[in-house]
Protein backbone atom coordinates (compact mmCIF):
# COMPACT_ATOMS: atom_id res chain seq x y z
CA UNK A 1 0.00 0.00 0.00
CA UNK A 2 1.26 3.42 -0.93
CA UNK A 3 0.71 6.85 0.64
CA UNK A 4 1.59 10.36 -0.50
CA UNK A 5 3.41 12.34 2.16
CA UNK A 6 5.83 14.34 0.05
CA UNK A 7 6.13 15.02 -3.69
CA UNK A 8 9.46 13.21 -3.50
CA UNK A 9 7.62 9.98 -2.70
CA UNK A 10 7.33 9.62 -6.47
CA UNK A 11 10.36 9.29 -8.71
CA UNK A 12 10.64 11.60 -11.72
CA UNK A 13 9.51 8.71 -13.94
CA UNK A 14 6.52 7.98 -11.72
CA UNK A 15 5.62 11.67 -11.75
CA UNK A 16 5.78 11.65 -15.54
CA UNK A 17 3.39 8.69 -15.63
CA UNK A 18 1.08 10.43 -13.18
CA UNK A 19 1.04 13.60 -15.27
CA UNK A 20 0.51 11.60 -18.47
CA UNK A 21 -2.49 9.98 -16.80
CA UNK A 22 -3.84 13.39 -15.76
CA UNK A 23 -3.50 14.63 -19.34
CA UNK A 24 -5.36 11.57 -20.59
CA UNK A 25 -8.10 12.09 -18.00
CA UNK A 26 -8.53 15.68 -19.19
CA UNK A 27 -8.73 14.53 -22.82
CA UNK A 28 -11.05 11.56 -22.16
CA UNK A 29 -13.12 12.25 -19.03
CA UNK A 30 -15.86 9.81 -19.97
CA UNK A 31 -13.41 6.94 -19.99
CA UNK A 32 -12.69 7.49 -16.30
CA UNK A 33 -16.18 8.46 -15.14
CA UNK A 34 -16.87 5.11 -13.47
CA UNK A 35 -13.35 4.06 -12.56
CA UNK A 36 -13.93 4.41 -8.81
CA UNK A 37 -17.51 3.24 -8.59
CA UNK A 38 -18.13 1.75 -5.16
CA UNK A 39 -15.05 3.43 -3.70
CA UNK A 40 -15.13 6.09 -1.00
CA UNK A 41 -12.79 8.97 -0.26
CA UNK A 42 -12.74 10.32 3.29
CA UNK A 43 -11.55 13.90 3.69
CA UNK A 44 -10.23 14.66 7.17
CA UNK A 45 -9.72 18.42 7.20
CA UNK A 46 -8.72 19.73 10.61
CA UNK A 47 -8.35 23.28 9.30
CA UNK A 48 -10.28 25.34 6.74
CA UNK A 49 -9.73 24.80 3.05
CA UNK A 50 -11.73 25.48 -0.07
CA UNK A 51 -9.70 24.32 -3.02
CA UNK A 52 -7.83 21.38 -1.59
CA UNK A 53 -10.81 19.68 0.02
CA UNK A 54 -13.22 20.38 -2.83
CA UNK A 55 -10.71 19.39 -5.49
CA UNK A 56 -10.11 16.04 -3.79
CA UNK A 57 -13.85 15.53 -3.50
CA UNK A 58 -14.45 16.65 -7.10
CA UNK A 59 -11.71 14.28 -8.25
CA UNK A 60 -13.36 11.30 -6.53
CA UNK A 61 -16.83 12.27 -7.75
CA UNK A 62 -15.51 12.64 -11.31
CA UNK A 63 -14.23 9.08 -11.03
CA UNK A 64 -17.66 7.82 -10.01
CA UNK A 65 -16.76 7.33 -6.35
CA UNK A 66 -18.31 8.93 -3.29
CA UNK A 67 -17.01 11.12 -0.50
CA UNK A 68 -17.45 11.61 3.24
CA UNK A 69 -15.54 13.49 5.90
CA UNK A 70 -15.34 16.64 7.97
CA UNK A 71 -14.08 20.13 7.20
CA UNK A 72 -12.94 21.41 10.58
CA UNK A 73 -11.50 20.01 13.78
CA UNK A 74 -14.50 21.37 15.69
CA UNK A 75 -16.86 19.12 13.78
CA UNK A 76 -14.82 15.98 14.50
CA UNK A 77 -13.85 13.95 17.52
CA UNK A 78 -10.58 15.89 17.57
CA UNK A 79 -12.58 18.48 19.52
CA UNK A 80 -13.04 15.79 22.19
CA UNK A 81 -9.33 15.11 22.20
CA UNK A 82 -9.18 12.10 19.91
CA UNK A 83 -5.71 11.37 18.56
CA UNK A 84 -4.86 11.29 14.88
CA UNK A 85 -3.93 7.62 15.13
CA UNK A 86 -7.32 6.68 16.60
CA UNK A 87 -9.18 8.75 14.02
CA UNK A 88 -7.42 7.13 11.07
CA UNK A 89 -7.94 3.64 12.48
CA UNK A 90 -11.63 4.44 12.68
CA UNK A 91 -12.07 5.96 9.23
CA UNK A 92 -10.03 3.15 7.68
CA UNK A 93 -13.13 1.07 8.41
CA UNK A 94 -15.37 3.45 6.48
CA UNK A 95 -13.48 4.41 3.33
CA UNK A 96 -10.98 3.23 0.71
CA UNK A 97 -8.67 6.24 0.63
CA UNK A 98 -8.10 9.29 2.82
CA UNK A 99 -7.03 12.89 2.24
CA UNK A 100 -5.89 14.65 5.41
CA UNK A 101 -5.15 18.26 6.17
CA UNK A 102 -3.90 19.10 9.64
CA UNK A 103 -2.38 22.23 11.21
CA UNK A 104 0.28 20.13 12.94
CA UNK A 105 3.29 19.19 10.86
CA UNK A 106 3.71 15.46 10.39
CA UNK A 107 0.11 14.56 11.30
CA UNK A 108 -0.49 12.73 7.99
CA UNK A 109 2.72 10.78 8.61
CA UNK A 110 1.30 9.62 11.93
CA UNK A 111 -1.92 8.71 10.13
CA UNK A 112 -0.18 6.60 7.50
CA UNK A 113 1.63 4.63 10.20
CA UNK A 114 -1.72 3.46 11.57
CA UNK A 115 -3.82 3.37 8.44
CA UNK A 116 -5.03 0.40 6.47
CA UNK A 117 -5.98 2.65 3.52
CA UNK A 118 -3.81 5.00 1.41
CA UNK A 119 -3.36 8.42 3.00
CA UNK A 120 -2.83 11.59 0.97
CA UNK A 121 -1.18 14.49 2.77
CA UNK A 122 -3.40 17.42 1.84
CA UNK A 123 -1.26 19.91 3.76
CA UNK A 124 0.34 19.72 7.20
CA UNK A 125 1.04 23.10 8.78
CA UNK A 126 3.95 24.86 7.14
CA UNK A 127 5.56 21.58 6.19
CA UNK A 128 4.35 19.84 3.01
CA UNK A 129 1.55 20.18 0.51
CA UNK A 130 2.38 17.50 -2.05
CA UNK A 131 -0.85 17.53 -4.07
CA UNK A 132 -0.37 21.26 -4.65
CA UNK A 133 3.13 20.49 -5.91
CA UNK A 134 1.78 17.83 -8.24
CA UNK A 135 -0.71 20.43 -9.47
CA UNK A 136 2.05 22.99 -9.97
CA UNK A 137 4.22 20.55 -11.88
CA UNK A 138 1.37 19.53 -14.19
CA UNK A 139 0.49 23.19 -14.77
CA UNK A 140 4.07 24.11 -15.63
CA UNK A 141 4.49 21.09 -17.90
CA UNK A 142 1.22 21.76 -19.71
CA UNK A 143 1.85 25.49 -20.17
CA UNK A 144 5.57 25.50 -20.88
CA UNK A 145 5.86 22.03 -22.43
CA UNK A 146 8.73 21.12 -20.12
CA UNK A 147 9.90 21.00 -16.52
CA UNK A 148 13.53 21.78 -17.22
CA UNK A 149 15.65 24.73 -18.36
CA UNK A 150 13.72 27.53 -16.74
CA UNK A 151 14.20 30.53 -14.50
CA UNK A 152 11.48 30.45 -11.90
CA UNK A 153 10.63 33.35 -9.65
CA UNK A 154 9.21 32.44 -6.24
CA UNK A 155 7.66 35.48 -4.64
CA UNK A 156 6.15 36.33 -1.25
CA UNK A 157 6.24 34.26 1.89
CA UNK A 158 9.12 31.92 1.22
CA UNK A 159 9.65 31.24 4.91
CA UNK A 160 6.36 29.64 5.88
CA UNK A 161 5.07 28.91 2.36
CA UNK A 162 4.94 25.14 2.26
CA UNK A 163 3.92 25.13 -1.41
CA UNK A 164 7.17 26.90 -2.25
CA UNK A 165 9.26 24.47 -0.20
CA UNK A 166 7.65 21.45 -1.80
CA UNK A 167 7.94 22.94 -5.29
CA UNK A 168 11.65 23.63 -4.86
CA UNK A 169 12.26 20.05 -3.71
CA UNK A 170 10.38 18.75 -6.73
CA UNK A 171 11.88 21.05 -9.36
CA UNK A 172 15.54 20.60 -8.45
CA UNK A 173 15.27 17.07 -9.79
CA UNK A 174 15.03 18.51 -13.31
CA UNK A 175 17.97 19.93 -15.25
CA UNK A 176 18.62 23.60 -15.96
CA UNK A 177 16.38 24.98 -13.21
CA UNK A 178 17.30 28.40 -11.79
CA UNK A 179 15.46 30.23 -9.04
CA UNK A 180 15.04 33.89 -8.21
CA UNK A 181 13.80 34.05 -4.63
CA UNK A 182 11.81 37.24 -4.14
CA UNK A 183 10.86 38.01 -0.57
CA UNK A 184 11.20 40.55 2.22
CA UNK A 185 14.13 39.90 4.53
CA UNK A 186 11.85 38.51 7.25
CA UNK A 187 10.26 35.92 4.96
CA UNK A 188 13.35 34.57 3.20
CA UNK A 189 13.58 30.92 2.28
CA UNK A 190 14.73 28.95 5.35
CA UNK A 191 18.48 28.43 5.51
CA UNK A 192 18.20 24.65 5.56
CA UNK A 193 16.44 24.60 2.19
CA UNK A 194 19.04 26.93 0.72
CA UNK A 195 21.93 24.84 2.05
CA UNK A 196 20.53 21.32 1.93
CA UNK A 197 18.64 21.57 -1.35
CA UNK A 198 19.89 24.44 -3.49
CA UNK A 199 23.55 24.68 -2.48
CA UNK A 200 23.96 20.93 -2.15
CA UNK A 201 22.45 20.35 -5.59
CA UNK A 202 24.41 23.23 -7.17
CA UNK A 203 21.14 24.82 -8.22
CA UNK A 204 21.70 28.46 -9.22
CA UNK A 205 19.59 30.94 -7.27
CA UNK A 206 19.50 34.59 -6.37
CA UNK A 207 17.71 36.28 -3.50
CA UNK A 208 16.16 39.67 -4.21
CA UNK A 209 13.67 41.93 -2.49
CA UNK A 210 12.24 43.87 -5.47
CA UNK A 211 9.80 41.98 -7.68
CA UNK A 212 10.13 44.58 -10.46
CA UNK A 213 13.83 43.81 -10.94
CA UNK A 214 13.29 40.08 -11.24
CA UNK A 215 10.32 40.08 -13.63
CA UNK A 216 12.17 40.55 -16.98
CA UNK A 217 14.35 37.51 -16.29
CA UNK A 218 11.61 35.01 -15.50
CA UNK A 219 10.06 32.14 -17.44
CA UNK A 220 7.56 31.63 -14.67
CA UNK A 221 6.42 33.57 -11.62
CA UNK A 222 5.03 31.70 -8.65
CA UNK A 223 3.24 34.11 -6.30
CA UNK A 224 2.29 33.20 -2.74
CA UNK A 225 0.09 34.69 -0.09
CA UNK A 226 1.46 35.88 3.21
CA UNK A 227 -0.42 33.48 5.46
CA UNK A 228 -1.93 35.03 8.54
CA UNK A 229 -2.31 31.64 10.23
CA UNK A 230 1.47 31.06 10.18
CA UNK A 231 2.26 34.17 12.25
CA UNK A 232 2.28 34.13 16.03
CA UNK A 233 2.27 37.91 16.02
CA UNK A 234 -0.50 39.97 14.36
CA UNK A 235 1.76 43.01 14.08
CA UNK A 236 4.30 41.13 11.96
CA UNK A 237 1.55 39.87 9.68
CA UNK A 238 0.11 43.34 9.08
CA UNK A 239 3.55 44.67 8.22
CA UNK A 240 4.21 41.88 5.69
CA UNK A 241 0.85 41.19 4.08
CA UNK A 242 0.91 43.75 1.27
CA UNK A 243 4.63 43.73 0.63
CA UNK A 244 4.10 42.50 -2.94
CA UNK A 245 1.23 43.40 -5.23
CA UNK A 246 1.48 42.18 -8.81
CA UNK A 247 -0.49 44.52 -11.08
CA UNK A 248 -0.79 45.20 -14.82
CA UNK A 249 1.94 47.81 -14.71
CA UNK A 250 4.44 45.36 -13.26
CA UNK A 251 3.33 42.70 -15.74
CA UNK A 252 4.49 45.00 -18.55
CA UNK A 253 8.04 44.28 -17.43
CA UNK A 254 7.55 40.52 -17.71
CA UNK A 255 8.28 38.43 -20.83
CA UNK A 256 5.30 37.62 -23.06
CA UNK A 257 5.46 33.93 -22.20
CA UNK A 258 5.99 34.32 -18.45
CA UNK A 259 3.06 32.58 -16.79
CA UNK A 260 1.88 33.57 -13.34
CA UNK A 261 0.97 30.77 -10.96
CA UNK A 262 -0.50 31.02 -7.48
CA UNK A 263 -1.65 28.19 -5.20
CA UNK A 264 -4.63 30.36 -4.15
CA UNK A 265 -6.40 31.72 -2.23
CA UNK A 266 -4.98 35.13 -3.00
CA UNK A 267 -5.61 38.23 -0.97
CA UNK A 268 -3.95 41.36 -2.35
CA UNK A 269 -0.76 39.97 -3.84
CA UNK A 270 -2.21 39.71 -7.36
CA UNK A 271 -4.41 42.56 -8.41
CA UNK A 272 -7.69 41.39 -10.02
CA UNK A 273 -6.82 43.37 -13.16
CA UNK A 274 -4.11 40.75 -13.86
CA UNK A 275 -6.78 38.03 -14.13
CA UNK A 276 -7.53 38.98 -17.75
CA UNK A 277 -3.87 38.86 -18.75
CA UNK A 278 -3.37 35.68 -20.85
CA UNK A 279 -0.32 34.93 -18.74
CA UNK A 280 -2.41 34.64 -15.58
CA UNK A 281 -2.56 30.85 -15.16
CA UNK A 282 -3.76 30.42 -11.58
CA UNK A 283 -7.31 29.41 -12.44
CA UNK A 284 -6.05 26.95 -15.04
CA UNK A 285 -3.81 25.65 -12.27
CA UNK A 286 -6.92 25.02 -10.15
CA UNK A 287 -8.45 22.99 -12.98
CA UNK A 288 -5.30 20.92 -13.39
CA UNK A 289 -5.44 20.28 -9.66
CA UNK A 290 -8.53 18.15 -10.12
CA UNK A 291 -7.02 16.10 -12.95
CA UNK A 292 -3.82 15.36 -11.10
CA UNK A 293 -5.77 14.35 -7.98
CA UNK A 294 -7.90 12.03 -10.11
CA UNK A 295 -4.70 10.49 -11.44
CA UNK A 296 -3.35 10.24 -7.90
CA UNK A 297 -6.44 8.51 -6.52
CA UNK A 298 -6.37 5.97 -9.35
CA UNK A 299 -2.67 5.35 -8.81
CA UNK A 300 -2.88 4.93 -5.03
CA UNK A 301 -5.90 2.64 -5.38
CA UNK A 302 -4.09 0.65 -8.11
CA UNK A 303 -6.99 1.09 -10.51
CA UNK A 304 -6.14 0.80 -14.17
CA UNK A 305 -8.55 2.00 -16.82
CA UNK B 1 60.35 -2.76 31.42
CA UNK B 2 61.22 -2.57 27.75
CA UNK B 3 62.64 0.76 26.66
CA UNK B 4 60.01 3.34 25.62
CA UNK B 5 57.07 1.23 26.76
CA UNK B 6 54.87 1.55 29.80
CA UNK B 7 52.87 -1.39 31.07
CA UNK B 8 49.69 -0.94 33.05
CA UNK B 9 48.25 -4.11 34.49
CA UNK B 10 44.94 -5.68 33.60
CA UNK B 11 41.82 -4.84 35.57
CA UNK B 12 39.42 -7.43 36.92
CA UNK B 13 36.26 -5.45 36.51
CA UNK B 14 35.53 -1.96 35.28
CA UNK B 15 35.97 0.21 32.21
CA UNK B 16 38.69 1.02 29.76
CA UNK B 17 38.06 4.28 27.99
CA UNK B 18 40.05 4.42 24.79
CA UNK B 19 40.50 7.01 22.04
CA UNK B 20 40.15 9.92 24.41
CA UNK B 21 41.33 13.11 22.80
CA UNK B 22 44.88 13.73 24.09
CA UNK B 23 44.83 15.91 27.16
CA UNK B 24 41.16 15.34 28.03
CA UNK B 25 41.59 12.45 30.45
CA UNK B 26 41.93 14.72 33.47
CA UNK B 27 38.64 16.38 32.52
CA UNK B 28 37.05 12.95 32.51
CA UNK B 29 38.68 12.15 35.85
CA UNK B 30 37.15 15.31 37.24
CA UNK B 31 33.72 14.97 35.66
CA UNK B 32 33.39 11.35 36.75
CA UNK B 33 34.34 12.38 40.30
CA UNK B 34 36.95 9.63 40.36
CA UNK B 35 38.87 11.53 43.02
CA UNK B 36 36.03 10.79 45.42
CA UNK B 37 36.00 7.08 44.73
CA UNK B 38 38.18 4.54 46.41
CA UNK B 39 39.06 2.70 43.25
CA UNK B 40 42.12 2.08 41.16
CA UNK B 41 42.44 4.43 38.20
CA UNK B 42 45.19 4.46 35.59
CA UNK B 43 45.51 7.46 33.35
CA UNK B 44 47.71 7.19 30.32
CA UNK B 45 48.34 10.50 28.66
CA UNK B 46 49.64 11.11 25.17
CA UNK B 47 49.83 7.45 24.21
CA UNK B 48 50.82 6.79 20.62
CA UNK B 49 47.86 6.20 18.34
CA UNK B 50 47.93 5.32 14.65
CA UNK B 51 44.45 6.74 14.26
CA UNK B 52 44.74 9.88 16.36
CA UNK B 53 48.48 10.57 16.53
CA UNK B 54 48.27 10.63 20.30
CA UNK B 55 45.47 9.84 22.66
CA UNK B 56 44.61 9.37 26.30
CA UNK B 57 43.47 6.06 27.80
CA UNK B 58 41.86 5.47 31.19
CA UNK B 59 41.44 2.25 33.11
CA UNK B 60 38.99 2.33 35.95
CA UNK B 61 38.76 -0.64 38.26
CA UNK B 62 35.36 -0.75 39.89
CA UNK B 63 32.07 -2.63 39.73
CA UNK B 64 30.52 -1.80 36.37
CA UNK B 65 27.48 -0.26 37.98
CA UNK B 66 29.56 1.78 40.39
CA UNK B 67 30.16 5.01 38.58
CA UNK B 68 28.11 7.35 36.50
CA UNK B 69 29.56 7.58 33.01
CA UNK B 70 26.82 9.78 31.60
CA UNK B 71 29.05 12.80 31.39
CA UNK B 72 31.35 11.13 28.86
CA UNK B 73 29.24 12.04 25.90
CA UNK B 74 29.49 15.72 26.74
CA UNK B 75 33.25 15.55 26.69
CA UNK B 76 34.08 13.51 23.63
CA UNK B 77 31.77 11.26 21.70
CA UNK B 78 34.67 9.59 19.89
CA UNK B 79 35.64 7.71 23.04
CA UNK B 80 35.52 3.91 22.80
CA UNK B 81 34.14 2.25 25.89
CA UNK B 82 35.35 -1.22 26.82
CA UNK B 83 33.42 -2.99 29.52
CA UNK B 84 35.62 -5.39 31.50
CA UNK B 85 34.55 -8.38 33.57
CA UNK B 86 36.79 -11.20 34.79
CA UNK B 87 39.71 -9.38 33.15
CA UNK B 88 38.09 -9.74 29.74
CA UNK B 89 36.42 -7.26 27.45
CA UNK B 90 32.80 -8.33 27.55
CA UNK B 91 31.56 -5.44 25.43
CA UNK B 92 33.10 -2.75 23.30
CA UNK B 93 31.24 0.28 22.19
CA UNK B 94 32.07 2.90 19.60
CA UNK B 95 29.58 5.72 19.65
CA UNK B 96 28.69 5.98 15.98
CA UNK B 97 25.94 8.28 14.81
CA UNK B 98 22.82 6.13 14.57
CA UNK B 99 20.56 6.52 11.53
CA UNK B 100 17.48 6.94 13.67
CA UNK B 101 16.93 7.67 17.33
CA UNK B 102 13.73 7.23 19.25
CA UNK B 103 12.71 9.02 22.44
CA UNK B 104 16.22 10.27 23.16
CA UNK B 105 15.62 13.90 22.26
CA UNK B 106 12.34 15.75 21.86
CA UNK B 107 11.09 17.86 18.98
CA UNK B 108 10.77 21.45 20.11
CA UNK B 109 8.76 22.68 17.11
CA UNK B 110 5.42 23.82 18.55
CA UNK B 111 3.80 23.13 15.17
CA UNK B 112 4.90 19.47 15.17
CA UNK B 113 2.35 16.70 15.69
CA UNK B 114 4.57 15.32 18.47
CA UNK B 115 3.50 18.32 20.57
CA UNK B 116 -0.09 17.03 20.82
CA UNK B 117 -0.34 13.38 19.81
CA UNK B 118 -0.36 11.22 22.92
CA UNK B 119 1.98 8.27 23.04
CA UNK B 120 3.78 9.29 19.86
CA UNK B 121 7.47 8.44 19.83
CA UNK B 122 9.89 11.31 19.25
CA UNK B 123 11.88 10.01 16.30
CA UNK B 124 14.85 11.83 14.79
CA UNK B 125 16.51 10.78 11.57
CA UNK B 126 20.15 11.42 10.63
CA UNK B 127 19.75 13.43 7.40
CA UNK B 128 23.32 14.66 6.98
CA UNK B 129 26.02 12.44 8.51
CA UNK B 130 28.81 14.85 7.48
CA UNK B 131 27.28 17.78 9.34
CA UNK B 132 25.75 15.51 12.02
CA UNK B 133 22.25 16.83 11.34
CA UNK B 134 19.24 15.14 12.86
CA UNK B 135 15.70 16.08 11.81
CA UNK B 136 12.36 15.19 13.32
CA UNK B 137 10.80 12.36 11.33
CA UNK B 138 7.44 14.13 11.34
CA UNK B 139 8.05 17.85 10.82
CA UNK B 140 11.70 17.69 9.63
CA UNK B 141 12.73 20.35 12.14
CA UNK B 142 16.47 20.29 12.75
CA UNK B 143 17.69 19.35 16.21
CA UNK B 144 19.67 22.31 17.52
CA UNK B 145 20.81 20.90 20.85
CA UNK B 146 24.07 19.33 21.91
CA UNK B 147 24.59 16.11 19.98
CA UNK B 148 26.56 14.72 22.88
CA UNK B 149 23.24 14.29 24.65
CA UNK B 150 22.45 11.72 22.00
CA UNK B 151 25.64 9.79 22.55
CA UNK B 152 25.22 9.86 26.26
CA UNK B 153 21.67 8.61 26.08
CA UNK B 154 22.54 5.97 23.52
CA UNK B 155 25.40 4.72 25.63
CA UNK B 156 23.14 4.34 28.59
CA UNK B 157 20.47 2.58 26.58
CA UNK B 158 23.15 0.10 25.59
CA UNK B 159 24.73 0.00 29.03
CA UNK B 160 21.55 -0.82 30.87
CA UNK B 161 20.71 -3.63 28.47
CA UNK B 162 23.91 -5.31 29.63
CA UNK B 163 23.06 -5.18 33.29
Amino acid sequence: MRHLMSPLDFSVEELDRLMDLAVDIEANPARYAHACEGKKLVTLFYEPSTRTRLSHEAAMLNLGGSVLGFSSAESSSAAKGESVSDTIRTVSCYADICAMRHPKEGAPMVACQHSSIPVINAGDGGHQHPTQTLTDLLTIRNLKGRLSDMTIGLCGDLKFGRTVHSLIHALVRYTGIRFILISPEELRLPGYIRSDVLDKGNVPYKEVVRLEDALPKLDLLYMTRVQKERFFNEEDYVRMKDFYILDSKKMERAPKDMYVLHPLPRVNEISVEVDTDPRAAYFKQTKYGVYIRMALILTLLNIEV
Amino acid sequence: MIKNTLNVGRIEEGFVLDHIQAGRSMDIYKYLHLDKLDCCVAIIKNAKSSKMGKKDIMKIECPIDFIDLDVLGFIDHNITINLIKDSKIVAKKCLHLPKEITNIIRCKNPRCITSIEQGLDHVFVLTDPDKEVYRCKYCEEKYHGNLNHIFFALFFNWYFTLL
